[in-house]
């Protein structure tokens, strides 16, 4: 047992010593091996983590919420909608809506203005998002003028900056008076632009949504989980394509590590055969050679994973966010709450250590099995 | 005791290029003597030397070693074999640049797993033996030609086997080195070890020390010469 446990130190021994003397082919393997990992990583670790804040806000979110089409296009809810809708058995809480879309040319950004249900706002004041307030410059007491659709301009005081940790949600946001918004939106008393609503008994949500659409043909009931879904597949979506983009990368790895791992040189040859002729088994230099891509692998994997656990949770993916994030001009600036997910882990480093360790293992066998002969002829 | 029977090489068997190294070598070489093999460039001295040393196959043939025929042995066996039995110096040395002459002189042993402070203290013994003591954390490439023969010497004894195994060991030295070298495979002799050599540098097949001298032609034994008496 013991000689056993010697010979596996003697092999790792020497492969520490075979990585040191070829230290230019290892460090540049290493160097391209950590920076694939880094980037695959990097997007995979963001993606979920931006998941799981998108799930996380979403808990807070009316279950179902109802829009009015007209000609298949999103419109206001008329008056009298909201009362028949209390009607309907199992809705819990109803409430009227208001929100809408604003394009403010100084910037080229699209705000979103919205009544919120919970908090009066005094009239003629705003609460901004972090993202709109530093995009126009702006801090609490501040004037701020916007032109509406039907030309009048309106001036707001910015009352309050929303807080930092919400800005996934909120970069973009501006609360707003039901008054002013009407005001400025030009929406006559009664409307709404939709209406969300909570059911007493989560199992019969699909079954109040059902009512709805029975009973407001002109209308669709958007349900919590569906938005959750159309979240997953954005980001799923943007990852592919960063993945995609990826693949190029991946592409020249996987012809790099073959090229450099398994394209034995003569010298890595020889010494091969010189292992063989001196006393060392084919399974002696299998396992020296599995040690060396072992070693060069777990370490890129291990360097490529941290660098892109920092990257995203400590430098907010700078090097990603825009694609990842959306194309809109407000990006949001907000730090992600680290999480891991095992299976992605076990996914990647199947993806990368595995091809690698087998891409060195076949052709080390091949010249392992030759005859040690050779070696007598140098 | 080595014993070849009807020993036939061939390489690129079936192929235009077919070769035959050996053309059915008898022989029977006594353990405790120094043995010659002597002939032309592509007499088939190397590959004889190869095929004794278990570094290759026979095409056809039998090889016994001692009492054991080891032709059919799978090659983990005859590994086995090689390591404990047999030390080889090869005409280009065969060292692993980058590596230190104590560690290329270790090398042989690593497989067997055993002490490392026994270990290194009987490579450094040998190499202090062969005088190369101070030179023993120096790079392999560092080291002039003799010194690189003499760590080869080491790592061929690591084992401590009772054959040793040199293909034109004098062919890339000058001739104070091929004398000192002569001088090593006395003392290897003089402890009982059986030395197999091809060469065909006078200094080496004309030397007291060698028992037999074999001449090799196209893959024969074209003069087997007797013991020399008195040398025994």
């Amino acid at each position: 047992m013991n000689a056993r446990i010697e010979k596996q130190k003697y092999l790792i021994d020497f492969t520490l010593s075979s990585l040191a003397r070829r230290k230019a082919k290892n460090l540049g393997l290493l160097l391209v091996y950590t920076l694939i990992v880094f980037l695959l990583a990097s997007v995979m670790l963001f993606t979920h983590a931006l998941r799981q804040a998108a799930a996380e806000v979403l808990v807070g979110a009316p279950e179902v919420i109802l829009q009015r089409m007209v000609a298949g296009r999103h419109d206001l809810i008329p008056p009298g909608y909201l009362e028949r809708i209390g009607r309907i058995r199992g809705v819990q809480h109803k409430e009227g809506r208001l929100w809408g879309y604003y394009y403010d040319p100084v910037v080229k950004a699209n705000y979103t203005f919205m009544v919120p249900g919970n908090q009066d706002i005094a009239a003629g004041t705003l609460l901004v998002g972090a993202g709109m307030a530093r995009a126009r410059g702006l801090a609490v007491g501040n004037l701020i003028s916007f032109r509406s659709y039907s030309g009048k301009l309106f001036s707001f005081t910015i009352a309050r900056i929303l807080p930092h940790d919400s800005e996934l949600v909120s970069a973009d946001l501006v609360l707003i008076s039901e008054a002013d918004f009407r005001s400025f939106f030009s929406i006559a008393p009664g409307y709404f632009t939709d209406i969300a609503l909570s059911v007493a008994n989560p199992l019969e949500v699909r079954n109040v949504a059902a009512k709805l659409s029975q009973q407001f043909p002109d209308s669709r009931p958007i349900l919590r989980e569906e938005i959750l879904r159309t979240y997953e597949s954005i980001f799923n979506w943007r990852e592919g394509i960063v993945l995609a983009l990826a693949s190029l990368a991946i592409l020249a790895f996987a012809i790099f590590a073959l090229e450099k791992a398994s394209g034995l040189s003569a010298d890595e040859k020889r010494e091969i055969g010189i292992l063989k002729a001196i006393g060392w088994e084919t399974g002696d230099v299998l396992k020296m050679k599995f040690w060396e891509g072992a070693l060069v692998s777990l370490a890129a994997f291990l360097i490529g994973y941290l660098a892109a656990y920092l990257h995203v949770f400590r430098f907010s993916s700078s090097l990603f966010a825009p694609v990842l994030k959306g194309w809109a001009v407000l990006y949001p600036r907000f730090e992600l709450s680290p999480v891991i997910d095992g299976f992605q882990v076990a996914t990647l480093f199947f993806f990368t250590v595995f091809p690698y360790a087998a891409a060195t293992l076949v052709p080390i066998w091949r010249a392992a099995i030759a005859d040690p002969d050779a070696v007598m002829r140098g | 005791m080595i014993e070849l029977k009807g020993i036939h090489k061939a390489f690129n068997t079936g192929r235009e290029n077919e070769f035959h190294a050996l053309n059915g070598i008898d022989l029977h070489l006594p353990t405790q003597r120094v043995t010659a093999f002597r002939g032309p460039s592509g007499s088939g001295k190397t590959t004889l030397l190869s095929i004794i040393g278990c570094l290759s196959r026979p095409t056809s043939g039998r090889v016994r070693l001692g009492e054991r025929d080891i032709s059919g042995l799978p090659e983990r066996f005859l590994t086995h074999i090689r390591r404990q039995t047999f030390g080889f110096i090869f005409q280009q040395f065969n060292l692993i640049k980058g590596l230190s002459a104590l560690e290329n002189v270790m090398l042989p042993a690593y497989p067997l797993g055993g002490n490392w402070r026994a270990l290194h203290e009987r490579a450094e013994s040998l190499l202090g033996d062969l005088r190369l003591a101070h030179r023993r954390a120096a790079a392999i490439e560092h080291l002039s030609g003799g010194e690189q023969q003499r760590v080869a010497i080491a790592r061929a004894l690591i084992n401590d086997p009772q054959i040793i195994i040199a293909d034109e060991p004098t062919a890339n030295l000058d001739t104070g080195l091929a004398m000192e070298f002569m001088a090593i495979l006395e003392n290897l002799h003089a402890v009982g070890k059986t030395v197999i050599l091809t060469s065909h540098d006078p200094l080496v097949v004309d030397a007291t020390i060698v028992h037999q001298v074999i001449d090799m032609r196209d893959g024969r034994i074209v003069t087997p010469v007797p013991i020399a008496e008195g040398c025994a």
